[in-house]
């Protein structure tokens, strides 16, 4: 999970994305973020994101992306 | 050829009145309203004295926004299109320029100008949407027009730090679509997915063909293009056939690998500009929809939407990049050397174009418009004023044109244009910044600003969010204790580009 939060932190250094369930809704990540964030995890956890996995669901929050990392690193 | 873009819909709306015009997937609105509310805005407009000035449109992504456009041509003003996720600073340097007579807004856009120092007459479109129409007020206007009037006013990055705002008339508007319309086949039965803001002039490219052939677009959402599959999908439940595109939009659904489980079956033309098209990337594409015809599109805002297109008719090799092809009919492009010569032939040349698409030039700015609307430099015998785009091009050995770099420090990132120097300049008004200097990293398509001063990196980007709109804000923020210089002081930008090269590999690495 921290080196998640240091992934979104270094997108947008002055987010506190620890309480954040709005990431999408209120605009924080926009089109270019999800795409850094896809080659980040990828490079960082070793797991590739399916297209269907990019919804809005799974970027909300930093505890939703790390829930869908691990559940896809189990797969 | 008709002498103003509502002949268009004049035409067409008695004869598909029920059908779909312009819908973003929520609210749709047939021909028939379109066509009246423009009428009834253009009868308010016109009613209150508006004539000939510029009218900010300030309103979401919505089919509305796309009707005050024509009803602030109806009332013979042109307008202004605004970006509603605009940080304020930005819109009071472009009201600045521009004076607004008024405003015409929803009520997102109204609460944000409420924090604005504006002081014209600001309208909600729902109020002013049902005035009684006043054919004979609109009839006057009418006989008083003619093509070479302004339809609008786009605003585009500028590298003092203030907003250019580029002036076109109908004429080269009803000239564009006209040729556009031709060469990428439009018809009655397009359905066209409308990805760019309304805030460009590349939105033309669906606007009007939609009004010329009773034809439909489709809004995309904004969100959507981040979410691949709920994008194919839309694209899909609609039918949509006809896609003009940003590059960095088209990619995204193909890098994410989204072709596996989802293809935009339906579509038969795609369209593509802005950026070069990754090969890759194009090839994905290509594969998926082997029936759909490819066509990249070339050209600045100042020449009145695109200027060149290349129907992709080939494989490429790798090193090669996509053809910005030959012009459309009726406008040249000459390329000019340094010393104003056309080079000889395989050389390398600033891309000049001229013709009727070339627009008016810069609002209230006579100098900017003086340094790239220019007197044809390969005559003086009468006047011609052509544009320079700062782009540089080349033939290849079969005759077409081909992108080759920009000769000053304007990029594009993510579809949008921007002028580091805007960047810097605006860096630079922040308390606790000394130095500031933008590169652009082409490999990870991030704009790395670098700066020397007191302030956090996170602090500064907080100051920049109120200043920049969101494509604009430097995706990397890294401050010096002091910037290289050049022998002639000037800031080194050659060795940061290095500088940033090396870091990117270094953290790839680590």
């Amino acid at each position: 999970m921290d080196e998640l939060l240091r992934i979104l932190t270094k997108l947008h250094p002055d987010v506190d994305f620890t309480g954040r369930a709005d990431l999408i809704d209120a605009g924080v990540l926009d089109s270019f973020d999800i795409i850094s964030l896809v080659a980040e995890v990828d490079s960082v956890f070793d797991v590739r994101i399916p297209a269907e996995e990019i919804v809005p669901e799974n970027f909300n929050s930093a505890v939703a992306l790390y829930a869908m990392i691990q559940r896809l690193a189990d797969e | 050829m008709p002498n103003h873009v509502l002949a268009y819909l004049e035409r067409t709306a008695p004869r598909v009145p029920d059908k779909v015009a312009f819908s973003n997937g929520t609210d749709a609105l047939t021909f028939r309203e379109v066509h009246d509310q423009s009428r009834a805005i253009g009868s308010f407009l016109a009613g209150r004295g508006f004539h000939r000035q510029p009218v900010a449109v300030f309103m979401n992504k919505h089919p509305k926004a796309i009707v005050a456009f024509l009803g602030v041509a109806a009332a013979g003003c042109f307008y202004a299109p605004i970006d509603e996720e605009m940080p304020a600073f930005r819109i009071e340097l472009i009201f600045g320029t521009l004076s607004p007579a008024a405003v015409i807004c929803d009520a997102r856009g109204k609460a944000a100008l409420e924090k604005l120092a504006f002081a014209g007459e600001v309208f909600l479109y729902d109020e002013i949407r049902s005035t009684p129409v006043d054919d004979a007020a609109l009839a006057a206007v009418r006989a008083r027009h003619v093509d070479t009037d302004p339809l609008y006013v786009v605003f585009t990055s500028g590298s003092t730090g203030v907003p250019k705002g580029v002036v076109a008339c109908h004429r080269s508007v009803i000239e564009y679509v006209e040729v556009l319309s031709e060469t990428l086949g439009f018809s009655e039965e397009t359905v066209f997915g409308m990805q760019v803001p309304l805030y460009f002039d590349a939105c033309l490219k669906e606007i009007f063909p939609t009004l010329m052939f009773g034809a439909t677009t489709y809004l995309v959402p904004k969100n959507l293009f981040m979410f691949p599959v709920k994008l194919v999908e839309f694209l899909d439940r609609y039918r949509v056939n006809t896609v003009c595109w940003v590059v960095s939009a088209l990619t995204m659904i193909s890098a994410f690998g989204t072709f596996e489980k989802a293809v935009p079956e339906t579509l038969t033309t795609v369209a593509f500009g802005s950026e070069v098209f990754p090969l890759r990337q194009l090839d994905l594409w290509r594969k998926a929809l082997p029936r759909a015809k490819f066509t990249n599109l070339y050209g600045p805002t100042e020449a009145t939407g695109m200027t060149c297109f290349y129907h992709v008719d080939r494989e490429f090799g790798e090193g090669e990049s996509v053809p910005i092809g030959r012009p459309f009919p009726n406008r040249e492009v000459i390329l000019l050397d340094d010393d104003d010569k056309v080079p000889a032939p395989g050389g390398i040349g600033e891309i000049c174009v001229r013709g009727t698409s070339v627009t008016l030039g810069y609002y209230r700015s006579p100098d900017r418009t003086a340094a790239s609307f220019v007197q044809n430099p390969l005559h003086a015998d009468y006047p011609e004023t052509i544009y320079r785009t700062g782009d540089l091009g080349r033939y290849n050995e079969r005759g077409e044109l081909l992108f080759v770099s920009r000769k000053d420090y304007q990029i594009k990132h993510m579809g949008h244009r921007i002028e580091l120097g805007e960047i810097e300049a605006d860096v630079q008004l922040v308390d606790g910044v000394r130095l500031a200097c933008c590169v652009y990293d082409k490999e990870s398509e991030r704009i790395v600003l670098y700066y020397v001063g007191e302030i956090a990196p996170a602090d500064l980007l907080v100051e920049l969010r109120a200043r920049l709109p969101r494509y604009m804000l430097p995706n990397a923020v890294e401050p010096l204790d002091a910037l290289p210089l050049t022998a002639n002081a000037k800031i080194d930008r050659v060795s940061l580009m290095t500088y940033t090269e090396r870091k990117r590999k270094e953290s790839r690495n680590g």
